[in-house]
């Protein structure tokens, strides 16, 4: 099976994910492709060829610094028709959603979403991928050319620098009007570690109430030591105590980590559905009830306010940081 | 103008551990339904939008005869109208055919609302697959509406870690994440009235849609593997207790 994998960019910079989708496709086929769309990418387009791809296409245009559904997905489908591969891959971020859910409508094809496993049968792909928020799993097959799926971030490993070649073939950025007009760029957390591509998430809930701030601030200081992001609870988010891109559950941020600290977090099922996938969960919690431990790898029964500092003091001291 | 807010009757998130793979199956629930929470978040935005800018907003399902209930909270809350077309099966493809089809049917639909995910299907992929159908623009990730004028709307959308401005033509598909704000409750006066709605039902003849056979196709239903944890727990003082909880997590080589 032949594959196009999308290695999404963002101002110039690949979305690191995008090397999990690469991974991917290389560990189920000999025959992989990738497309990279951006502006000002010829660092990230140097970083396809070194990871295995047999050919790049590259769009640069100043029209693709940032993801535009109608203009990238004209460009995905140029390039698909030159490639002719029988599958597209790319990581289930928002945008990558966004593109496989377009090109499937418009080709009349199913998209495996926010796959978990991918696998090769015949001519098909055959995904897993967790239903009903994580409580179901399901075999998932789609109909329709190429076969579409998308992954989910850090499920699984990234396609590593192996100092490979490529052929690199530049292609003209689609000639399309786009509807959308970009008025206005904040970048909401810079020097932040995004909560879905993080390795350590430590997250606050309710039991930073009594100084939200503080607490909060505690949080930071070890998940800063940690090179951690930083999470919360729907709780938490509610009460004020952090913005809501931190939260993490179910109408929040689905994370995979390997380590996931819960200070403060009782464990509603709703925040376990965000982050029960997690390798590692470590729970800090006063009350020893706490639905939290019974997910839990590693509890700590006490107050946040002295365990999460003595945790950076710890960490400070065996690790020389 | 006219908005219509798309919603998915859906298990209660507090009962979606208790779901078992024959229900997932066969979508027949012995839990609690309810409104997908995140598409309340879009009832919320089409009645912000009908009380900032004017005009009407209806709330539209395709379900069983029993997603009758979603479109009364939908009333409830606020929608001046509902409609639900019946379905039982279809993908979201199949699905946004319909959802397409009634979109055009009720006229002048300047902006459809949806929410950003179900918590029972998870891909997200609905607002995009509609707005492809209807030949609209789609916005996902909607943290807030700036503006709206005759021919255009204006939103902030979240998009990794990135807040972006951005403007499009009418008619357009957006859909919403929760900074647009808390769902409203629904008044008394609104439950009671919405328990003698009668909604107009729509079957797939009345729109005219063929619904086309799944693309997607799921099997093999299954629970995930259960956690294998036994939580260990480190007593002491907070010093003492954290200690060996890092240590404990260096040996995992987490850290």
């Amino acid at each position: 099976m032949k594959f196009l994998v999308y290695i999404e960019t963002d101002s110039g910079d690949v979305v690191a994910s995008s090397w999990e989708a690469l991974g991917a496709a290389l560990s189920l086929s000999d025959d992989v492709e990738a497309v990279i769309i951006g502006d000002k990418i010829s660092v990230g387009v140097e970083e396809v060829v070194k990871r295995g791809a047999q050919k790049v296409y590259v769009v640069e245009d100043e029209t693709r610094q940032l993801f535009d559904l109608e203009r990238h997905l004209a460009d995905v489908k140029n390039v698909l028709d030159m490639s002719g591969a029988d599958a597209f891959l790319a990581s289930h971020t928002s945008n990558g959603r966004d593109l496989a859910a377009a090109l499937g409508a418009d080709k009349t094809a199913g998209v495996i979403a926010d796959a978990l496993e991918l696998s090769v049968d015949g001519d098909k792909l055959k995904g897993v991928r967790g239903v009903y928020s994580g409580n179901i799993l399901v075999d998932v097959t789609v109909d329709g050319s190429p076969q579409i799926a998308t992954l989910r971030p850090r499920a699984f490993a990234a396609a590593e620098d192996t100092s490979a070649s490529a052929d690199v073939v530049l292609v003209d950025p689609a000639n399309v009007d786009s509807p959308y007009e970009v008025l206005g760029v904040e970048r909401t957390e810079t020097g932040e570690v995004s909560l879905t591509e993080a390795s350590v998430i430590v997250s606050g809930g309710r039991g930073v109430a009594k100084d939200p701030e503080l607490g909060f601030d505690l949080i930071r200081e070890l998940a800063g030591l940690l090179g951690a992001a930083v999470g919360a609870s729907r709780a938490a988010v509610d009460a004020g105590f952090i913005s809501y891109d931190h939260q993490v559950g179910q109408t929040g941020k689905v994370v995979r980590p390997d380590l996931y600290i819960a200070a403060g977090i009782s464990g509603a099922v709703q925040h376990l559905a965000g982050m029960g996938s997690s390798k590692v969960i470590v729970a800090i919690n006063k009350d020893a009830e706490a639905p939290i431990f019974s997910v839990a790898n590693y509890g700590i029964v006490g107050d946040l306010f002295e365990v999460v500092p003595a945790m950076s003091e710890a960490v400070r001291e065996k690790l020389g940081k | 103008m006219r908005y219509l807010v798309c919603i998915k009757q859906t298990p209660d998130t507090a009962e979606l551990p208790k779901i078992t793979p024959e229900e997932a199956a066969s979508g027949k629930f012995s839990v609690n339904l309810v409104v997908n929470p995140w598409d309340e978040l879009a009832i919320e935005a089409g009645l912000k939008l009908m009380e900032t800018y004017g005009g009407v907003t209806g709330a539209i399902t395709v379900g069983d005869e029993g997603a009758i209930d979603a479109l009364r909270s939908a009333l409830a809350m606020g929608c001046k109208d509902a409609t639900l077309v019946k379905n039982v099966g279809a993908d979201v493809s199949g699905v946004a055919d319909l959802l397409a089809a009634a979109v055009k049917k009720d006229g002048d639909v300047g902006v459809v609302v949806t929410g950003q995910m179900t918590v029972d299907g998870n891909s997200g992929s609905l607002p995009v697959v509609l707005g492809r159908k209807l030949g609209w623009p789609v916005l996902t990730g909607v943290a807030k509406i700036v503006d709206l004028a005759d021919d255009s709307i204006t939103v902030e959308r979240t998009v990794g870690q990135a807040r972006l401005t951005v403007k499009t033509s009418l008619p357009a598909v957006v859909s919403v994440n929760k900074e647009i704000g808390e769902p409203r409750y629904p008044t008394f006066i609104n439950i009671r009235k919405a328990a003698r709605v009668k909604a107009p039902v729509l079957t797939a003849d009345d729109l005219g849609v063929e619904v086309p056979a799944p693309v997607v196709h799921m099997t093999n239903f299954r629970k995930p593997p259960a956690r294998d944890a036994k939580v260990q727990l480190f007593e002491g003082s907070p010093q003492e207790a954290a200690a060996a909880l890092v240590d404990a997590l260096l040996a995992e080589k987490v850290l």
